[in-house]
């Protein structure tokens, strides 16, 4: 395999180009690079998932699932993560449409849901501390906290960036720059509603039942 | 009111006066070397008023090639560090008979061990071929810089952060006396209840977050940055390795961050993930370590195979043999690697069928690398081979990594493991393979690299002596310790009652002194290339007759990489173009878009060792200082839009045309 | 049972070895219990086999280096030669064909050396008898010492393991702290012993003997010293050293063993001639201190087969773990100063 056959799309008056002549650029790595990212962040959950399964049922005599769930309360928790998709969604709809304050204000009830979401979840943490059902009662309660705690902490950090991109738009408008992290934003805001969907079967439904 | 004692414990957490080691008197002559040393080369630097240089051109650089050779140069420090260990490791189990027990008392000479295994894997080896990927990859696809320059800097800091944090173990408290992967019990807070294995934790918690970002970067490169017309089967070979290794990365070291995370909750919060009452399991553990940990040594080699395939097509004057079929070995390599890992464990007692599974699992790596091993047999083959260093390097690849490759199919018969883990026998097969494979894979990648980074080859005499005594000593230091794993011996004993041993620890201690004259060589030949800079001169910019597209720059190439981006037609590239009547363009240059550099990697590492050390010593108030500070200068880094600029075409013109001039001058 | 490793063995191949290499004391290739003899060969067997391809490769490498050297004007060169289906074919059928042949080989021996199968012969010579009755030796890996049990027997020793020849050995192993790993090479391959968990290995030692026994996984400041000694000794001198054991007098009650549970080194061989018939569950259920819950009682509760405890009454994790020790006191002491081993 010599000399491959040249492209002909590459090739001037028979002789191969060899460089560009004008300003080439590449495609945004963004989008890509930040879905890798989100797939890592998958793998983590993967392995608290994977020692959850492992150590779900080690109860060292103490309270198990069955006990402990509030799944009223963990219905209301989980409406208010996917009602903020969904305002989520209808900010990247006012997005594309390219208005500003839309966007800003479906931001600000999506960081609300989020809020709420944070909020519940930390007095169901509080009220099991409190029954003597804290993550170092046992193995299963320690999976429980950590899984549920670290998926708690992404929707914070997640808070966070939300509420910095707000004053950024509001700042620069919905520039390119803003539109790649709006997008990078949204990615990760639904990547965790559906970690959670995650959560909610797997540890609290079948917990239960 | 707060009692004396509360607000003590409260500004200073655990520290106290006596967790400086005083009474070491090993760690005091170290502390002073280091700090004399530290002092000369602060003052040397001040003196030279280089300060302002170092900033700008290189701490705050962007440019990936500027931090691919900063990732070498830690590397290479953190090898002195690592080295040492290794040499006073070697002096202990050589002297340690007779009833004597030796110089070294268990409770150093256990911290010596885990912190060689720990510094060698994180801080030397990942460093070395992060750096060679982080230098190469973007210039062999055509590309100016990284998909994400300013997370490369930060992916660099992140890393020195993390072996200052291990670093400060040996001043400040202890390290870890676990061996480098802790498994609990013994790494739980019961156990180990000092702050060695809280220091272990945090640096590698740190450097992580940089390798992870790392490999995000490579792949979102490769993937995305491409000149065109270079398909992924034209691609260099050396890329299509840093591809799949950047791939294991972003694939494995999530684990490594969730078992860290959990051991750490174990033993600040009281969990019980890995203890073994309350529920915990340490073989969760064992098998989520492992689990990272196997696809960790492909890491490291993968990136090797890549050096050792541009070598030997190169000095060969030879087309690589069965390239596509290298390509899909790297591949299957990448995907084998994650369903072996239990082979580290036979002995923890799973069943048969479990245990034979993970063994055959092991031994088919072994069919896609004997490939890779004669596809370069065949490239040799009709071909007319140069012996420059990178070359003896290669050689001496092929040999010894088939020797420890062998040893490493015969380890993955379960019952053969039996007898032999967690032997000298392991100790010399892992060592055979990393030293035979990825440190040569180093030395031939930095020595074949290093006249494009700096415009000047490397002294061939000290180069071959660094590789001739490095070979020789690898054998004398490794080739005993296989022999002692067949007489029984176990791994990190610190004394031995059988006197018939000696013999053998001699030998091999007298291999890492050759080792030792290896590693002086090697800094020698550096500064003796330095000193001779203008007679080892790389004027055009291919002094090896190259093949791929890097070659094709000045030696050191501009801050652009390439004046046009180039169109590529074939793999193995600049062999194409210069076969074809390139012509190097003299002319309509055009402004180039480049990043700025930022000062934000460095703030960040320097927050994050302040929280690692406030971490270990329970410091609160400092570590949530540190986290908000961490935090700040993250969203105050985002706020900031302009982060490029232009080169004028004029500035483009004139380093062009200097470039024409020197290579006229040539002829 | 001939297996494909005795036909090979019988062929003489593997005769020569053990004079070879018994100068050297290579005690993993000379070894004196059945089960580390099969192992033994198999690690002789593979080891050819690689070699098969191993040998020539390194031939080829440096043969090739040294004829297609730039110098050497005389090789042909062909600068574009890159590619060959036949050689591909070659190339990865070869290692493709060894690595079945020993994958297979190790199917089969990763069961028939399977630490929990029980043995199905004594040695390659001498098989199982039907009524033969092995011996059970419950095993403890402690802080850095080991403890053996004999169930059967009514006896316990520390750093001192004794068995008859030719009689198949069922071990059983725990640990009370820290992984560790039992590991005698004359005897057998090693099974790591663990905290809360018990392992299994079975064995038989065919040579009387003394043989060196100790920990082969890392557990902390008295590692290096955590040996043992096994003796394999003919059935009457087995009795007789039981009748030793007896002789002694001292007896491991739950209190002596908290004692001796305690983090020390180099400790010297001890005796007893009786022990506590349900110690080693207990230590295995990590209740050896009363006022722990056993691990058994904790997985019937969370089974839902057992009701729990009133709160207050047994805590499920142990209040002190065995081996904290306040910072200045982190160098143990040997137990009885003055012995040695």
């Amino acid at each position: 395999m010599s000399d491959t056959a040249l492209d002909h799309t590459l090739v001037r008056d028979g002789k191969p180009i060899f460089h560009l002549t004008t300003e080439h650029h590449p495609e945004s790595g963004t989008l890509v690079g930040f879905w890798i990212y989100l797939m890592s962040d998958c793998l983590i959950f993967a392995m608290l998932f994977a020692t959850y399964a492992v150590l779900g049922q080690s109860y060292a005599g103490g309270p198990n699932p069955k006990e402990l769930f509030d799944l009223p309360l963990v219905a209301v928790n989980t409406a208010m993560l996917l009602f903020s998709s969904i305002t989520y969604g209808f900010a990247m709809l006012q997005m594309d449409k390219g208005k500003k304050n839309a966007v800003i204000g479906w931001l600000a009830l999506t960081g609300l849901f989020g809020l709420a979401f944070l909020g519940i979840e930390l007095y169901e943490f509080s009220h099991l501390i409190h029954e003597g059902a804290g993550p170092s009662r046992s193995a299963f309660l320690s999976a429980f906290f950590t899984l549920v705690g670290t998926h708690g902490l992404h929707v914070t950090t997640g808070i966070i960036w939300m509420a910095t991109l707000m004053v950024q738009v509001s700042r620069h408008g919905l520039i390119p720059e803003n539109r790649r992290r709006l997008m990078c934003l949204s990615m990760f805001w639904h990547f965790l509603d559906v970690i959670w969907i995650g959560v909610f079967s797997v540890v609290y439904l079948m917990g239960v039942l | 009111m707060l009692s004396n004692v509360d607000l003590m414990t409260f500004l200073f957490g655990k520290l106290t006066w006596e967790v400086i080691p005083l009474h070491e008197p090993i760690l005091v002559v170290t502390f002073a070397v280091v700090a004399l040393g530290g002092a000369a080369m602060v003052g040397a630097l001040t003196y030279f008023r280089v300060w302002g240089y170092l900033w700008n051109e290189w701490f705050t650089s962007i440019d990936h090639k500027k931090i691919g050779i900063m990732y070498i140069a830690f590397a290479l420090v953190m090898l002195l560090r690592g080295f040492a260990d290794a040499l006073m490791m070697r002096l202990q189990q050589a002297i340690a008979f007779n009833g004597s027990e030796g110089y070294l008392p268990p409770h150093h000479y256990d911290q010596i061990f885990t912190a060689h295994g720990v510094i060698m894997i994180f801080f030397v080896a990942m460093p070395f071929v992060t750096g060679l990927m982080n230098f190469v990859v973007p210039l062999q696809i055509g590309a100016r810089d990284v998909s994400f320059p300013f997370l490369n800097n930060f992916s660099f800091w992140m890393t020195v952060a993390g072996g200052v944090v291990v670093m400060l173990s040996l001043f400040i408290g202890e390290f870890a006396k676990t061996g480098w992967l802790a498994y609990p019990p013994l790494s739980g807070i019961a156990y180990s209840p000092d702050v060695g294995v809280d220091y272990y934790i945090w640096g590698l918690q740190i450097a992580g977050i940089g390798t992870l970002l790392s490999g995000i970067n490579l792949i979102a490169t490769i993937l995305k940055m491409r000149a065109p017309g270079m398909s992924m089967m034209k691609m260099p070979i050396f890329t299509w390795t840093a591809f799949c290794t950047n791939v294991l990365i972003v694939a494995a070291f999530p684990v490594l961050t969730a078992v860290l995370a959990m051991l750490a909750l174990d033993r600040y919060a009281d969990m019980h993930f890995f203890t073994s009452e309350a529920g915990g399991n340490p073989m969760m553990y064992v098998n989520l370590i492992w689990i990272w940990g196997h696809p960790e040594v492909y890491i490291l080699i993968l990136p090797a195979f890549g050096v050792f395939s541009e070598v030997v097509a190169t000095f060969s004057a030879k087309r690589l043999f069965g390239y596509t079929s290298m390509v899909y070995a790297t591949v299957v390599i990448t995907i084998l690697s994650y369903i072996v890992w239990l082979h580290h464990f036979f002995t923890m007692g799973s069943g048969a069928s479990v245990n034979a599974f993970f063994g055959i699992t092991t031994m088919i790596i072994s069919i896609p690398t004997g490939a890779k091993i004669f596809n370069w047999l065949f490239t040799m083959y009709h071909g007319r081979i140069r012996y420059e260093v990178p070359m003896l390097w290669t050689i001496g690849f092929m040999v010894t990594f088939v020797i420890g490759g062998m040893t490493g199919v015969l380890l993955a018969v379960p019952p053969a493991d039996f007898v032999l883990h967690n032997s000298l026998f392991l100790v010399a097969h892992f060592h055979n393979v990393i030293i035979g494979g990825v440190v040569f894979g180093v030395f031939a990648g930095i020595t074949f690299w290093f006249p494009k980074a700096f415009g000047f080859q490397l002294d061939p005499f000290w180069g071959k002596m660094s590789f001739w005594f490095w070979l020789v000593g690898f054998y004398f230091a490794f080739m005993p310790l296989y022999v002692l794993g067949l007489m029984g011996v176990t791994r990190r004993m610190n004394q031995f009652d059988d006197n018939s041993l000696q013999i053998w620890f001699v030998l091999a201690a007298f291999g890492a002194f050759l080792i030792l004259i290896g590693i002086l060589s090697f800094l020698i030949q550096i500064v003796v290339s330095i000193r001779n800079r203008e007679a080892l001169r790389d004027i055009t910019g291919d002094p090896w007759n190259g093949r791929t597209l890097e070659w094709s720059t000045s030696s050191p190439p501009p801050a652009y990489n390439f004046a046009f981006t180039p169109v590529v037609h074939d793999h193995d590239s600049w062999w194409f173009m210069k076969k074809h009547g390139y012509v190097r363009p003299e002319e309509g240059f055009i402004p180039i878009h480049m990043p700025k550099n930022t000062s934000t990697g460095v703030i960040l590492g320097g927050l994050s060792i302040v929280f690692g050390f406030a971490i270990v010593w329970h410091i609160w108030w400092m570590v949530i200082g540190a986290l908000i500070a961490m935090l700040g200068v993250t969203i105050a880094h985002t706020f900031n839009y302009k982060r490029d600029f232009y080169i004028p075409a004029a500035d483009v013109a004139r380093v062009e045309s200097e470039r024409t001039a020197l290579l006229s001058a040539e002829i | 049972m001939r297996t494909p490793l005795d036909i090979i063995a019988k062929s003489g191949i593997l005769a020569a070895l053990p004079v070879l290499l018994s100068s050297c004391n290579l005690v993993v290739m000379a070894p004196s219990g059945d089960i580390a003899v099969q192992q033994r060969d198999l690690i002789v067997i593979s080891t050819i086999l690689m070699l098969l391809i191993v040998v020539p490769v390194i031939f080829l490498i440096l043969f090739f280096a040294w004829r297609y050297r730039q110098s050497n004007t005389d090789a042909k060169y062909e600068p574009e030669w890159s590619h060959s289906t036949r050689l591909e074919v070659i190339i990865w059928a070869a290692p493709l064909t060894i690595i079945v042949a020993l994958g297979a080989i190790t199917w089969i021996s990763t069961h028939l050396l399977d630490p929990y199968r029980p043995l199905s012969r004594i040695s390659a010579t001498e098989k199982l008898a039907e009524n033969a009755k092995p011996l059970t030796v419950e095993v403890v890996a402690l802080d850095w010492k080991w403890l053996f049990f004999y169930p059967e027997l009514g006896i316990a020793t520390v750093n001192q393991l004794a068995a008859p020849v030719n009689v198949p050995i069922n071990f059983k192993l725990t640990a009370s702290s820290v992984m560790n790993s039992f590991y005698v090479p004359a005897l057998a391959g090693q099974i790591y012993a663990m905290p809360g968990m018990e392992t299994k290995l079975h064995a038989v030692i065919n040579h009387p003997g003394e043989y060196e026994g100790f920990s082969a996984n890392y557990s902390g400041a008295g590692f290096s010293n955590m040996r043992f000694s096994f003796r394999g000794m003919e059935q009457g001198d087995f009795d007789a050293w039981v009748q030793t054991v007896k002789a002694g007098g001292e007896n491991l009650s739950r209190e002596a063993y908290l004692d001796l549970a305690k983090p020390s080194e180099r400790e010297p061989a001890r005796l007893y001639a009786s022990a506590d018939p349900e110690l080693y569950n207990a230590i295995l259920n990590m209740c050896a201190d009363k006022s722990t819950m056993c691990m058994s009682d904790m997985a019937m509760i969370d089974a839902g087969l057992i009701c729990r405890a009133p709160p207050g009454t047994l805590s499920p994790v142990a209040a002190l773990a065995p081996r904290q020790m306040p910072a200045a006191a982190r160098q143990s002491e040997p137990r009885a100063p003055g012995l040695s081993l």
